[in-house]
């Protein structure tokens, strides 16, 4: 029998997972190798969470080509991997009679692009489905098929679904090195390196976010220049009400979609985002700005009644991968074996699905040739993360007769009991940010003042940590010092 | 699930909760107090210094201690506590509440209701400061609960934003316990603690105050390396150019003030919007007739003391209810003239009981007249302080004048006087 071909994924975003997930499908030997102590933790957890409709990407772009599709196979998704999905249908606003036409603009590339079932609707109409709209809206272009998600969840449950299926995770390594051999005149890939292993591989795909440009640069294969652009969000809780139920865009802009008023899928109220450009060199600048705030401010008072800053949940900054192109990279290099999912902007998180199936059915199998074989038996599903609160109290009650824990309230705000936390860190979760991704814990308008005390106990008993081993995030990000008294 | 029928439910175990559950159960109702934690005290048990109890026992305590003898109080009157057992609605119409706990759900239909659920910290995130977001910002209470309870200091070079009295306590704790605690900053021009705790827990320590003074930026990717400091004006409330500073440290601790929780109970109870507390009349009533409330959910106060004394009269007035008593129905709002910030109850019963009226300041003076009108009561008070609450006894006396004028409205002012 010949050996199975070893496939890396570089990279554990929503790109990466739902990649290696797609090649879970296959015989194969599979690695996804992330940086961080988790997956999902680089563009991926901050940006807006949209699936978006797909009506206004450039007809004939890259992006046009996966964005509708991606979204439409985002139901199928959910069904097997439970990650909280909203169709909400957006509206992208008019204020000013001059800019009916954008409207008129946007129907016509949605017919281009082959998005279905969009709509203008009049001042009324939006306004008896969005009462908080601004009254002296003009009318707004509807898209239907536009929701929202968890973006982070569906890089965590893809990969989950992924390792079930035979993937092999590698949380923590940085790639630092990509090794190619020449071959009858050809370049090939032939391992990957991290500080601690090498990876020997007939198949890379670099989906390594803001820095596929430099995982490219190591393979020796040609990548534009990425560029972060930051995006500033400020998010308010979902008490008393929450603001909107649709996706709110204005009119876009000729740099962006705009700052946004948009549900999240726990019903908290997002605004945002800024869209500054940065240099090449600030991939790691995920700082938010006073300048960014009093922007998002003053441009989502113009569309929007209501908003109370004194809500603010959380503030936070994500930076999307953008190129001079402006549209995704996503091709077989000449390096024979080495594969680009890069500058993966808006729409990435939509077209991800749609993106992944390309990426391994047309890549690599159709255009590169490479023999992968189908598995008999491929499980697609993943079972639901337990949600308790989401139950009525009869049905809560049975699941706390199953495991006491499931009665025990650690996150007061949103409801998260010990069971749920316990449940994360046996389904990977190993850091404050891991139990809080996975479960929502300390998410909420407290932001852990009542429940990361009792986290850090938890994941310490769990993990069998001394507490001041428990961290945060990746890296140096400890919470705490030394014992008091020894 | 299970369903129990009681005269009295109170929510949360905290000082407010056991002095209400103590009050009632004294009157014969068969009282039952949720608790969402293991153990009732709430924050008491992690306030392990001393300065509690001087109005309730005569005598210095520490917290701990303090929460102990309520609790003791509680046996002795069989007070049946439900501890790690968590609200998850309130039901105004059919007058129940349903919880979760280890052993399942109960539902609870009590005749009334007391709600006890105190405040909680204000977050860093709510705060918009612009910067990164590294481990090691913490609030006060988080802090003081790693200190004193999981045995764990937070790190190793500390700033303070915020000069609440949890935060000036804790640059206190940090510092004894071998910390370095170079500051303690407050945007405010005026602290917002007690004048005892900026001397025993700053002046003692030599540990600098900055009014006027605020965190602009936080730095660092995994771990705080560094805080921007910088002075406001205090007329326009902006940055004044060139006072920007930055400083190295692993720790930021905030006491950037307490947020009352009505989450339960603010879709169908007033709340006031300064207070930003669920609003009581005087009887201690919320726009409900079934729910009382008492404590720091209603508003912040400055003692632990003084809400215990609000709790117990919040019982005394639920016991009268469910033994068939009657409480005055009619109410007159109590308003605020000038300078007057938090301050409960926001009306007034003619017709019932004596009661105190508890407020802050806005503003320091060093001489003051609390006037309570029209024509009421007027009184003039040394070295009022924003931190520090005034309380106004309103007696039998006064109500009975408040009705033969037949009044509509009441107004409480403060206005400044030469000193």
């Amino acid at each position: 029998m010949e050996r199975k071909l070893n496939v890396v994924v570089v990279g554990g975003g929503v790109i990466g997972a739902l990649i290696a997930r797609e090649f879970s499908r296959y015989e194969c030997e599979l690695t996804l190798i992330e940086k961080e102590l988790d997956v999902g933790w680089g563009v991926s957890k901050a940006n807006s969470a949209i699936l978006h409709g797909g009506y206004d990407d450039p007809p004939g772009s890259v992006r046009a080509r996966f964005c509708f599709p991606g979204n439409q196979m985002y139901d199928q998704l959910q069904s097997e991997l439970h990650f909280d999905l909203k169709r909400t249908g957006s509206y992208v606003l008019a204020f000013r009679p001059s800019e009916l036409p954008v409207l008129d603009e946007l129907m016509q590339k949605a017919r281009e692009n082959g998005v279905e079932g969009c709509a203008i609707h009049s001042r009324e109409q939006v306004l008896a489905r969005e009462p908080n709209v601004r009254p002296d809206v003009e009318a707004g272009f509807f898209c239907p098929q536009a929701g929202i998600t968890e973006p982070w969840m569906v890089a965590i449950t893809a990969v989950e679904s992924a390792k079930k299926n035979g993937l092999q995770l590698r949380l923590g390594e940085e790639v630092n090195g990509v090794q190619t051999v020449e071959e009858q005149g050809k370049r090939k890939v032939v391992s990957v390196q991290t500080p601690s292993a090498t990876y020997p591989c007939d198949i890379v795909v670099n989906a390594a976010g803001l820095f596929s440009d430099e995982i490219s640069r190591m393979a020796g294969a040609p990548c534009p220049e990425l560029y972060p652009r930051k995006g500033e969000y400020i998010l308010l809780d979902k008490k008393p009400a929450p603001l909107v139920q649709t996706i709110l865009f204005p009119v876009p802009d000729k740099v962006s979609k705009g700052i946004l008023v948009l549900p999240t899928v726990d019903g908290g109220t997002l605004l945002g985002p800024t869209a500054q450009d940065m240099d090449p060199d600030r991939k790691e600048d995920t700082s938010t700005t006073s300048e960014g705030f009093a922007q998002i401010f003053d441009h989502t008072i113009r569309m929007v009644n209501g908003i109370d800053l004194s809500k603010t949940v959380k503030t936070f900054s994500g930076l999307r991968p953008e190129s001079p192109q402006k549209d995704f990279v996503l091709e077989k290099t000449p390096v024979e074996g080495f594969f680009n999912a890069a500058a993966m902007r808006s729409p990435a998180l939509t077209s991800a699905p749609a993106i992944a199936r390309y990426v391994v059915e047309d890549l690599v199998i159709e255009q590169a040739g490479f023999p992968l074989q189908r598995k008999i038996f491929f499980d697609p599903f993943i079972r639901p993360y337990a949600k308790v609160s989401e139950l009525g109290p009869e049905e809560w009650e049975k699941k706390v007769r199953q495991d006491p824990r499931f009665g025990k309230m650690i996150c007061v705000c949103n409801e998260i009991t010990e069971g749920e936390i316990l449940e994360a860190i046996e389904r990977g979760a190993t850091t404050i940010d891991g139990v809080k991704f996975r479960t929502r814990a300390s998410f909420g308008r407290c932001q852990g003042g009542f429940c990361l005390p009792r986290i850090v106990e938890i994941l310490a008993r769990e993990l069998r940590l001394p507490e001041d081993e428990v961290r945060y995030r990746s890296g140096a990000s400890t919470l705490l010092g030394k014992k008091v008294r020894s | 699930m299970r369903t129990l029928e009681l005269d009295s439910l109170v929510i949360g175990g905290g000082a407010a909760g056991m002095a209400a559950a103590v009050e009632c159960a004294e009157r014969g109702c068969k009282t039952v107090l949720v608790e969402r934690e293991a153990s009732t005290g709430g924050v008491l048990n992690q306030c392990i210094h001393n300065g509690f109890g001087l109005h309730v026992f005569k005598e210095e305590l520490t917290g701990p201690e303090y929460a102990h003898l309520f609790q003791k109080q509680m046996a002795d009157r069989g007070i049946d506590v439900h501890p790690d057992r968590f609200v998850l609605k309130v039901d105004p119409q059919k007058k129940e509440v349903i919880t979760i706990g280890a052993s399942g759900a109960t539902c609870y239909k009590p005749n009334a209701l007391i709600m006890t659920t105190g405040a909680r910290e204000r977050s860093f995130a709510n705060l918009r400061i612009p910067g990164t977001r590294p481990s090691g910002i913490f609030t006060a209470g988080v802090a003081q609960r790693f200190v004193n309870l999981q045995n764990r200091l937070p790190g190793k070079k500390a700033f303070i934003l915020g000069s609440g009295d949890i935060g000036l306590i804790m640059a206190r704790r940090l510092t004894l316990e071998g910390m370095e605690v170079l500051g303690v900053a407050e945007l405010m021009p005026f602290p917002g603690g007690l004048a005892r705790n900026i001397s025993q827990c700053l002046d003692d320590f030599d540990i600098p105050l900055y009014l006027s003074t605020s965190v602009v930026e936080v730095h660092g990717k995994e771990r705080l390396n560094a805080i921007t400091l910088a002075r406001f004006d205090p007329g326009t409330g902006k940055v004044l150019p060139g006072t920007r500073k930055t400083i190295e440290v692993d720790t930021l601790i905030l006491s950037v003030g307490l947020l009352p929780q009505n989450e339960l109970i603010e879709d169908f109870c007033e709340v006031d919007a300064i207070n930003r507390g669920v609003r009581v009349d005087s009887m201690m009533r919320t726009s409900n007739p079934w729910i009382f409330a008492a404590g720091n959910n209603v508003t912040v106060y400055d003692l632990v003391d003084f809400v215990t004394l609000d709790a117990k009269f919040a019982g005394q007035m639920a016991a009268t209810i469910i033994k068939g008593g009657r409480l005055a129905q009619s109410a007159i709002p109590l308003k605020r003239g000038k300078n007057v910030g938090a301050m409960t109850p926001g009306k007034v019963c003619a017709g019932g009981n004596p009661f105190t009226i508890f407020l802050r300041s806005r503003k320091v003076m060093e001489k003051g007249r609390i006037e309570l009108g029209p024509g009421l009561l007027s009184r003039v008070h040394m070295g009022i302080r924003p931190s520090e609450m005034l309380e106004v006894k309103v007696t039998q006396g006064h109500l009975e004048k408040i009705q033969q004028m037949g009044w509509k409205e009441l107004t409480i002012s403060l206005e400044e006087v030469e000193a």
